[in-house]
């Protein structure tokens, strides 16, 4: 008899926790069409995201061509060394992410639990240097508002237009920030699931779409990084 | 389950790529190309999200469903990007300057 979803459906209601595995939702026929369904969903989550950023990255675009001297002479004012650091650090905690998959795929629980640390250290060492960036922005008084008094006399001329820069820095890396604060507490819960042994070869859907987060934010990164930290690094 | 997995050594690969293309970006900025800095930017950072996109995020080992979707939420973002700068650099042409003074 040819085994079609309804037959496996009945046979689901004659044994119903026999025979099936126990990550395998009923209204799925498969865990291939359970994986598929979570990664599409993923997907059309990040489709979102990419409009969300979209628009940010609109402004950027707009007010860049409008004001572009003023936005590579405020860019002056971001420290390049720990930018391009945290692009490293987040790279790498991409690499990290997909190996965590990849020892799912191959069943070693243990790596599963150590890349995921270590992607929530790298996770974490990415937010640390943000922190010290944001200080020294307080410092020097860069936060647009009425403190905003740039040390810089070409930057001090243009007080006005330079804190959009400032106001698109702040709000661009700050939601950037909080997706990854976001995603360092979804891979805490991730942690605590592996540790109990939820993940092997055959079911691994929250770590896959949690990399997809994941790897998500990182683009947004090799984005913004250039954007805000580079465009003035060859006017001086 | 028939799933793909991906090698040790082409992830590695992968974020060595990464690597390169960020010391890449950092040297190529520093460097006075004139109009060209943008461009050759640009085509880095997309360079290193297509990377992630097709090995990290597995669209390459994925359905074409699932790349199809992947590829529709950039064609969005392209419409978005596009159709307001039409606006922005058409039109308020014609109002004057966006910031007063410029």
């Amino acid at each position: 008899m040819a085994s079609t979803a309804y037959d496996r459906h009945l046979e689901g209601l004659a044994a119903p926790h026999g025979g099936h595995h126990p990550s395998l939702q009923h209204q799925f026929d498969s865990l291939e069409q359970q994986k598929e369904s979570s990664t599409l969903g993923m997907w059309m989550f990040l489709i979102t995201e990419i409009m969300f950023f979209g628009g940010l990255f609109t402004a950027y675009v707009i007010y860049r061509s409008t004001l572009h001297g003023v936005f590579a002479e405020a860019s002056h004012e971001l420290n390049v060394t720990l930018g391009a650091l945290n692009t490293a650090v987040l790279i790498g905690s991409s690499l990290t992410m997909a190996l965590a998959i990849r020892a799912a795929q191959v069943n070693r629980q243990k790596l599963i639990l150590l890349f995921l640390v270590l992607t929530i250290l790298l996770g974490t060492t990415f937010l640390g240097v943000k922190t010290i960036e944001y200080r020294d922005k307080f410092h020097h008084h860069l936060v647009p508002g009425p403190h905003f008094a740039p040390a810089e006399a070409a930057l001090q001329q243009v007080a006005d237009k330079a804190q959009i820069f400032f106001s698109l820095y702040f709000i661009m890396t700050g939601i950037h920030a909080l997706h990854m604060i976001i995603g360092i507490g979804v891979l805490l819960w991730l942690l605590v699931l592996s540790w109990k042994g939820r993940f092997d070869s055959t079911y691994y859907n929250p770590l896959e779409c949690a990399g997809l987060y994941w790897h998500f934010v990182d683009i947004v990164w090799i984005f913004l990084f250039p954007l805000l930290y580079l465009i003035g690094a060859h006017t001086h | 389950m028939p799933e793909h997995v991906a090698s040790i050594k082409m992830y590695v690969g992968v974020f060595l790529a990464l690597m390169v293309g960020t010391a890449l970006t950092v040297f190529a900025a520093k460097v006075d190309l004139g109009a060209w800095n943008d461009i050759v930017m640009l085509t880095i950072a997309v360079t290193k999200a297509v990377l992630v996109i097709l090995f990290f995020m597995h669209v390459k080992y994925s359905t074409r469903l699932t790349a199809l979707t992947a590829v529709g939420g950039f064609f969005f973002l392209a419409i978005l990007i596009c159709l307001t700068l039409n606006d922005y650099l058409s039109r308020f042409e014609l109002l004057g300057p966006l910031v007063p003074g410029k």
